[in-house]
Order: structure tokens, then C-alpha cells, then sequence
């Protein structure tokens, strides 16, 4: 309750004054919803929504799981040797300045409309931070500990395993952390070409001019987008809490 | 450099910073590949261990998965590992602690864990880079009394790397301390003080004379 109620505050007032503004005619409604109108958008429309909900939410899940995978498994790989990262990770860097809106009417050529074009924006928008992050961490491995594991003979995969890895655990945790928001973006933005959930539904009431609706969408995307980022946070809570700094409960 | 290391000494390895300590050690660990010269040792292949400046522990392991590492990374069994970390950490004075992770310890708890994790190898060789110079002046002289009290018992050889003269003189059998141009020695003295070392020690006259000794070829460099 302590944690909740300072972000509260500002919420309460924020909508309180909106709603005050847009009824006094201060901000014309065909601009800027009442936040009484977008609560009702989303009873009125409560079915359609929930159906986009759950299709944006598994598009963005399966598209940020592809991508912490595949990072993650990039990041090694080119992690293992000096020539490999420089003849790779341009290519990797490609990922993070692609306009994913160009791209997107290419992936519906490839994937067709529906699921998997939405999927693959998901997952190109949200890969890039996983690599660079995984990578940093998996090279910044302090160099006593590399040393004291090969003097106890410790192959490259136990060094991996039992040093390496571990040790980039913050840091594949921060990518994370970007990553989510990401992929939920990525999701929504490959929809408006792709056709389903709740990027669909903003494009189709934005031709509507339902900009209650719009917002009522929008304000779901976002949820989804705390939702993800609170369980990467829960994750790393529970992973770190005991020694590293960034999440330290100690007595 | 020509030197040579009997088993079982206790060899302090003093210089001015720059000198080739740390590279010495590190060539003698087979971390480092050496320019020229050559490391005989006999026999030729048996357990070393090696405990840096800072205690260089993995933060995500409790104090007893980390003294159990080297048996771990060696092919040890979960028993046996376990039931040797547990006699090291108790000689170093940690069995309390062993479900403690690194960052609920205190400096020289973890370097105390660092110890028992290199010695839970039993090593033949104990190589030691300033091990003790980031903690304060009683934890450090409490940690070298009970490092001393270790070698007694366990028979090992230490090479023990310091810019500490006290440390030196209070420590070891012999003390050798490089010049600063790469490789050179400029003095190889066996420390004349009684085998048994308590802090006692550190205000007699015949630890300030081999103090003397030392700071004189230190600042002659």
C-alpha cells in the first residue's frame, strides 16, 4: 500500500482535472476523451477488447520469449571470440535502427496477416537491448575469477554455466527490462498492418473518430506493458536479492 | 631473475610497484606465459592455489558453496566437498557463517572465506598476492597469525607477494625483494625470528631489525 499510493495521487488528480477540463468545454471531446468516457468505452466495448487484450498479450509474450531465447544464445555466441563479435554484432545493431513500421508490410508479405507477422515485430523491436546487454555482462566477468577457474581446470562450458552466466545475470536483466516494454510496442505497431487485437482496434476506431475507444485500447497496452515489466522485476527479485546491490533486502 | 623456492618455505616477495611481482606469481600459477625464461618445478603437475588482492568471491553462492568451489570445478562429490569445505571454514573460523552469501560479510570475513577456499584443495603451493592489503590494521594482523598458524600445520610452500615490509618481516622465512628494473633481486634474506609468531612479536627488536634490513634494499632501489 505504501508503494502504491504515491503514484496514486498524481493519477487521481491527473483524471480528475481532465474530466473537469473536457466537461467545461476547456478541451473539445473529438480531441480528448473524458476519462469518465473511456471507462465507459471499455464496459461498452468490454468483449472486443478483452478478445484484442488477450491476442496483443500473447503475441507480445511469445515474441519477447523468442527474442530473450534467442538474445540471450546471440549474445554467447558472440561472446566466445573477438573476430566473431566484429564480424557479427553490426549485423545485431541492424536490428535496433530497423523502422520497424517499414518493415512491417514486408513481414505481412512473409507471415501473412494474423499471429506470426505480429509475433516477428514483436520480436525484431525487442531483441537488440537482450544482445547488448547479455553481451556486456558476459564480457565484463572479472578476470580473478576466469583465472581461478582455470586453475582449477574448468572448461569453457562449466565457466559458462557456474561463472560467466550468473555473473551477467544483472545485466541480461536490465535488457529484459527494456526488452518487455519493447516487444509490447513492437506487438501493437505490427498489428496496425497485421490486423488483430489492440492495435487493430486503435486503427479501426481512429478511422471511426472514437477516440474514447482509442484511448481505452491504449490504456490497455500499457497495462500489458507493467504487467510484463513488473514480472521481469519479480524475477529479478527474486534471483538477485540476495547478492547484488540493485535489489538488496538485507537486514 | 634466478631463484629458487624449497618446498616448504614461507618466501615474502617484496618490490616497488611495477616490478613484477604480480607477473611472477601469475607465471608460477601457469596464468601467464613466461618471456623468455623458464619455471622448473618437482614434480612437474601438483595442486596450487592462488588468493588475489580482494577476496573475488561469486556473490550468488553462500560462504560454504564458495569454500566448496575448486572441489567442485575439480570433479569432487557433493559429500566430499562439502564435508572439506566445512573443516576449512571451521580452521579459519567461519563455521557460523557458511549459509551466509558474500555480501552479508565483512572484509575480512570474506577474505577469510577466500583462504579456506584456496586451501580447501589441500595445495602443495599457496600463492598470495597482496592478500591482505585492503583491510584494516587489526583485521590484518589477526589474518596473518592465523596464516601463519596454517602453514605450520599444513606444510605447504607460500609465496606471498606484499609491498608491506612489516608483513614481510612478520610473516615469512625468507624475504626477497626485487629491483625495479624487470627480474632482478636485490636481496634474498632468511628472516632470523622465532618459528612460533604471535603478535608479540610485532613489538620486538629483532622484527625491527629484519624490518631494517628490508627497508634498506627497498629504498636503495
Amino acid at each position: 500500500m505504501k508503494k502504491l499510493l504515491p503514484p496514486l495521487i498524481p493519477f487521481v488528480v491527473i483524471t480528475l482535472a481532465l474530466e473537469w477540463m473536457v466537461r467545461s468545454g476547456f478541451l473539445p471531446r473529438y480531441l480528448v476523451p473524458a476519462p469518465s468516457a473511456v471507462l465507459r468505452a471499455l464496459v461498452d466495448s468490454r468483449d472486443e477488447l478483452a478478445a484484442a487484450m488477450v491476442k496483443t498479450s500473447a503475441a507480445a509474450l511469445i515474441g519477447f520469449a523468442l527474442s530473450t531465447l534467442t538474445g540471450v544464445a546471440i549474445a554467447v555466441i558472440l561472446s566466445s571470440s573477438r573476430a566473431i563479435q566484429r564480424s557479427f554484432y553490426p549485423y545485431a545493431v541492424f536490428f535496433q535502427t530497423v523502422p520497424i513500421i517499414a518493415i512491417a508490410p514486408l513481414l505481412v508479405i512473409w507471415f501473412g496477416y494474423g499471429m506470426k507477422t505480429v509475433i516477428a515485430s514483436a520480436f525484431i523491436v525487442s531483441i537488440f537491448p537482450v544482445i547488448a546487454n547479455t553481451l556486456t555482462g558476459l564480457l565484463s566477468t572479472d578476470p580473478a575469477l576466469r583465472d581461478l577457474f582455470q586453475l582449477y581446470g574448468a572448461s569453457a562450458t562449466v565457466t559458462l554455466v557456474k561463472l560467466r552466466f550468473p555473473a551477467a545475470l544483472p545485466q541480461i536483466l536490465t535488457g529484459l527490462r527494456v526488452a518487455s516494454g519493447l516487444a509490447v510496442i513492437g506487438a501493437i505497431v505490427g498489428e496496425f498492418i497485421g490486423g488483430q487485437g489492440l492495435g487493430s482496434v486503435v486503427d479501426v476506431a481512429r478511422t471511426q473518430q472514437r477516440v474514447d475507444k482509442v484511448f481505452a485500447a491504449v490504456l490497455l497496452a500499457s497495462v500489458l506493458g507493467l504487467a510484463l515489466f513488473g514480472l521481469i522485476n519479480l524475477i529479478s527479485a527474486l534471483t538477485l536479492r540476495r547478492w547484488h546491490a540493485s535489489e538488496a533486502t538485507m537486514e | 631473475m634466478d631463484l629458487s623456492i624449497e618446498a616448504g618455505e614461507f618466501l615474502a616477495v617484496l618490490g616497488p610497484s611495477g616490478c613484477g611481482k604480480s607477473t611472477l606469481l601469475r607465471m608460477i600459477a601457469r596464468l601467464s606465459v613466461t618471456n623468455g625464461g623458464r619455471i622448473v618445478t618437482e614434480p612437474e603437475q601438483f595442486q596450487t592455489a592462488f588468493v588475489f588482492q580482494d577476496a573475488h568471491l561469486l556473490p550468488w553462492r553462500t560462504v560454504l558453496d564458495n569454500a566448496a568451489l575448486p572441489l567442485e570445478l575439480m570433479g569432487a562429490g557433493r559429500e566430499e566437498r562439502y564435508t572439506k569445505a566445512r573443516a576449512m571454514l571451521a580452521q579459519v573460523g567461519l563455521a557460523e557463517a557458511e549459509t551466509r552469501y558474500p555480501a552479508q560479510l565483512s572484509g575480512g570475513m570474506r577474505m577469510r572465506v577466500s583462504l579456506a577456499r584456496a586451501l580447501v584443495t589441500e595445495p602443495r603451493l599457496l600463492l598470495m598476492d597482496e592478500p591482505f592489503a585492503a583491510l584494516d590494521e587489526i583485521t590484518r594482523f589477526h589474518l596473518e597469525v592465523q596464516l601463519r598458524d596454517l602453514w605450520q600445520r599444513r606444510g605447504m610452500t607460500v609465496i606471498f607477494v606484499t609491498h608491506s615490509i612489516s608483513e614481510a618481516a612478520f610473516l615469512a622465512n625468507r624475504a626477497v625483494v626485487m629491483t625495479r628494473r624487470r627480474g632482478g633481486i636485490k636481496l634474498d634474506r632468511r628472516i632470523d625470528l622465532p618459528a612460533q609468531r604471535t603478535n608479540d612479536l610485532r613489538s620486538d627488536a629483532r622484527l625491527g631489525h629484519e624490518m631494517r634490513l628490508l627497508m634498506g634494499a627497498m629504498e636503495e632501489e
